[in-house]
């Protein structure tokens, strides 16, 4: 077998393209995922144009002062701003592609704010050419402009509590420039009290007083509870998220390093396993080697040996490229080797099934080519985006191939985000059944 | 093939008798061979001794190259037997089985080493030496000439310098110069004691290269013997070992 090998290498180092795919591919693969992961998604460009006149950002609110000027710094952490001086300047950056959108701030929002009279609006303009770009702006301006109604609606709300203590307590307060003392509630009650107890038992007044204050009485013992019934209405909804099931601990950066390294892997080794079979064939070497030279399981088994053998320093060297972005943990690296290596011979099995069946390599790289993107994209459906039954054939077809197991052992190597053992030994059944399907493919190959 | 020396026409029918009464070095007896309903073989028995050619000849499909494949082991018969392991066997296939991006040494260490001969780089320079091809020996497989390649075909066949060399249609695909030195290589190797089998199309290569001529017509052996002899059987000495064959095949109804 070793002849066999040292001759399968010797075609590799006379094949460059091939050999510079496999050195270069890995790189850049690591290269694009590593400074995707570090960079972080680019601000959208968006002009940005405030005709709120200087000096009127501050409003004030039930006595509080609010610097509204706040809440674009939010916005401009969120986006990259352009700053325009006109509507017409907005508009012809729009259209001409150098923003993606433009937010308008009309000089009357301050005073509609204080008022409370009607709600202040602010102006979106968005180039709709491409409708990625135009979510994507309209989304961040949108939560954006959620965040700043929600910190303005606690704000209003401390307001309104404010003047429902006072309505429930007395005190002095002002409005427009002019103080005035507020009774409350509390107060009138107890004045109300003392001014019936003055009064004869006979009094008629006294039964009409007495309803006074209980009236008082019930208005304020409620508006007491009014503090968390206006709570629940600065935030109705709070959000509380748990994790029920799953590697709940994997992050975005372990799940996409795995993502890389899968597909890399699975991608290098089909089209090696099957591309290297189907060359003895496509040589008429064949016949010539089985007739008594070597055995068929020999020859399989050094094709998916060699395969596996390529494919895993790929992935191991995609890992070390990849750990300058993201920061990996060097002590499991051992666990990553298992799974890299489970999931070569996984593939490489499945590849030279392929090959088997394709019996020329043209064919046999397209057939590799061809069923290696469904059975990703088939693994990679998420639960809830598509209906039970289909999401219940999507998990069966997955298991059918060796993508998924070497997702997931991955994932857990790379983070101890679930277990191992069981994606492992997922992947030897997954060898046997292909390396017995790609054996009864040779019967017939020469 | 340059290093041996051409052989008169005649060489073919020269020293029937001394061959014949030589051991056989290969025997296959009662071979038959069936595709799904459609028999290839039937019952053929087959004979040859060390320093004869045997020649198979037949219309298309008359099963030769099963034949050959069940003597060389890339094929099994469904009965029948062959005296001789596969491993024992030179095989020649018809398209040159060798790897397009190794050099011609490359190739012929690689069989060698496969064939276990006990001295590899002897065993390569020897072929380099006996092919002609010492100096294309650093050569890619790729950048040879189809008659260039049939000769390392030839030569990994002959790596461990077996008693029987079994050949495919060797000459097809070769023009006439390089069918002519192929001859002369093989010639040489009969003349060293090397039983060769070979298919071919080419009647009038059969009648002026081979010892003997096996005629296959619907799997089925339905003629064995010299070429003159074939001709006298038809009766047509007259017309040529070419249109005796065709008259002979006439009269069995192929």
């Amino acid at each position: 077998m070793r002849w066999l090998l040292l001759k399968d290498l010797q075609i590799l180092r006379r094949s460059p393209l091939l050999v510079a795919l496999l050195v270069i591919y890995p790189i850049v693969v690591a290269v694009l995922i590593g400074l995707a992961l570090s960079r972080g998604p680019e601000k959208p460009r968006v002009a940005f144009l405030n005709q709120v006149p200087a000096g009127s950002e501050v409003i004030r609110l039930g006595g509080e002062e609010v610097d509204t000027s706040r809440y674009s710094q939010q916005l401009f952490d969120a986006v990259d701003p352009v700053r325009v001086d006109s509507r017409e300047e907005a508009r012809e950056l729009v259209r001409n592609g150098d923003v993606l959108g433009a937010l308008i701030i009309p000089s009357d929002i301050a005073f509609k704010l204080q008022s409370g009279l009607e709600p202040a609006t602010v102006e979106v303009l968005y180039n709709a050419d491409d409708p990625v770009k135009a979510q994507l702006v309209r989304d961040t301006i949108k939560s954006q402009v959620q965040d700043a109604n929600a910190a303005l609606t606690r704000k209003l709300t401390g307001v309104a509590l404010g003047y429902l203590d006072l309505v429930v307590s007395g005190g002095n307060s002002s409005f427009l420039g002019r103080d005035f003392a507020v009774l409350g509630l509390g107060p009138a009650e107890r004045i109300l009290a003392q001014a019936r107890a003055s009064l004869p038992p006979s009094s008629p007044a006294r039964g009409q007083i007495q309803q006074v204050v209980d009236f008082a009485r019930g208005a304020r013992e409620n508006l007491d509870l009014s503090d968390e019934v206006l709570g629940s209405v600065a935030e109705p909804i709070r959000v509380d998220a748990r994790v029920v099931e799953g590697p709940g601990s994997t992050g975005l950066s372990s799940f996409a390093v795995a993502l890389a390294v899968t597909v890399s892997l699975m991608f290098v080794t089909l089209l090696l396993a099957a591309g290297t079979l189907a060359l003895e064939r496509e040589e008429n070497v064949f016949r010539r080697l089985v007739r008594g030279l070597v055995s068929r399981t020999a020859l399989l088994g050094e094709k998916i040996g060699l395969a596996a053998a390529c494919s895993l320093l790929v992935a191991l060297a995609m890992l070390a490229g990849l750990a300058l972005f993201v920061e990996l943990d060097w002590s499991r690296a051992p666990l990553w080797v298992a799974a890299a290596a489970a999931g070569a011979l996984g593939f490489a099995a499945m590849g030279a099934a392929i090959g088997a069946l394709a019996r020329e390599v043209r064919a046999a790289s397209l057939l590799a080519f061809m069923v290696s993107l469904p059975v990703a994209f088939v693994a990679l459906v998420p639960s809830g985006t598509v209906s039970g039954a289909v999401y219940d054939t999507t998990r069966i077809v997955s298991a059918l191939f060796p993508f998924d197991p070497a997702l997931t052992a991955l994932r857990a190597a790379l983070d101890g985000s679930g277990g191992m053992l069981l994606p492992l030994a997922h992947l030897l059944v997954l060898t046997l059944v292909f390396g017995a399907a790609a054996r009864l493919g040779l019967r017939r190959f020469g | 093939m340059t290093q041996t020396p051409a052989r008169p026409e005649t060489t073919a029918v020269d020293g029937g008798a001394e061959r014949r009464g030589r051991p056989p070095v290969i025997e296959a007896s009662a071979l038959s061979k069936r595709f799904g309903a459609r028999p290839a073989l039937r019952e053929v028995s087959l004979t040859a001794r060390a320093g004869e050619l045997v020649a198979i000849i037949g219309p298309n499909g008359a099963g030769k190259t099963t034949l050959l494949s069940i003597l060389a082991g890339e094929a099994r018969a469904d009965s029948g037997r062959v005296s001789r392991p596969p491993e024992e066997v030179g095989w020649v296939p018809q398209q040159a089985a060798l790897y397009g991006r190794l050099t011609v040494a490359e190739n012929l260490r690689f069989f060698a080493r496969l064939e276990r001969c006990d001295d590899v780089a002897e065993a390569v320079e020897r072929m380099l030496a006996q092919t002609g091809l010492a100096e294309r020996a650093g050569d890619r497989v790729e950048t040879l000439s189809g008659g260039n390649r049939q000769r390392v075909n030839v030569a990994i066949g002959l790596l461990a310098d077996p008693e029987v060399l079994l050949l495919d249609e060797p000459s097809t695909a070769l023009d006439p110069r390089q069918r002519e030195r192929l001859w002369e290589f093989l010639g040489g190797l009969v003349d060293g004691g090397t039983a060769i089998i070979y298919s071919t199309h080419n009647v009038q290569e059969a009648e002026r290269h081979a010892h003997r001529v096996l005629v296959l017509a619907d799997g089925e052996v339905v003629y064995t013997g010299s070429p003159r002899e074939l001709e006298a059987t038809v009766g047509a000495s007259g017309l040529g070992f070419e249109a005796a064959f065709v008259e002979f095949l006439r009269r069995r109804g192929h």
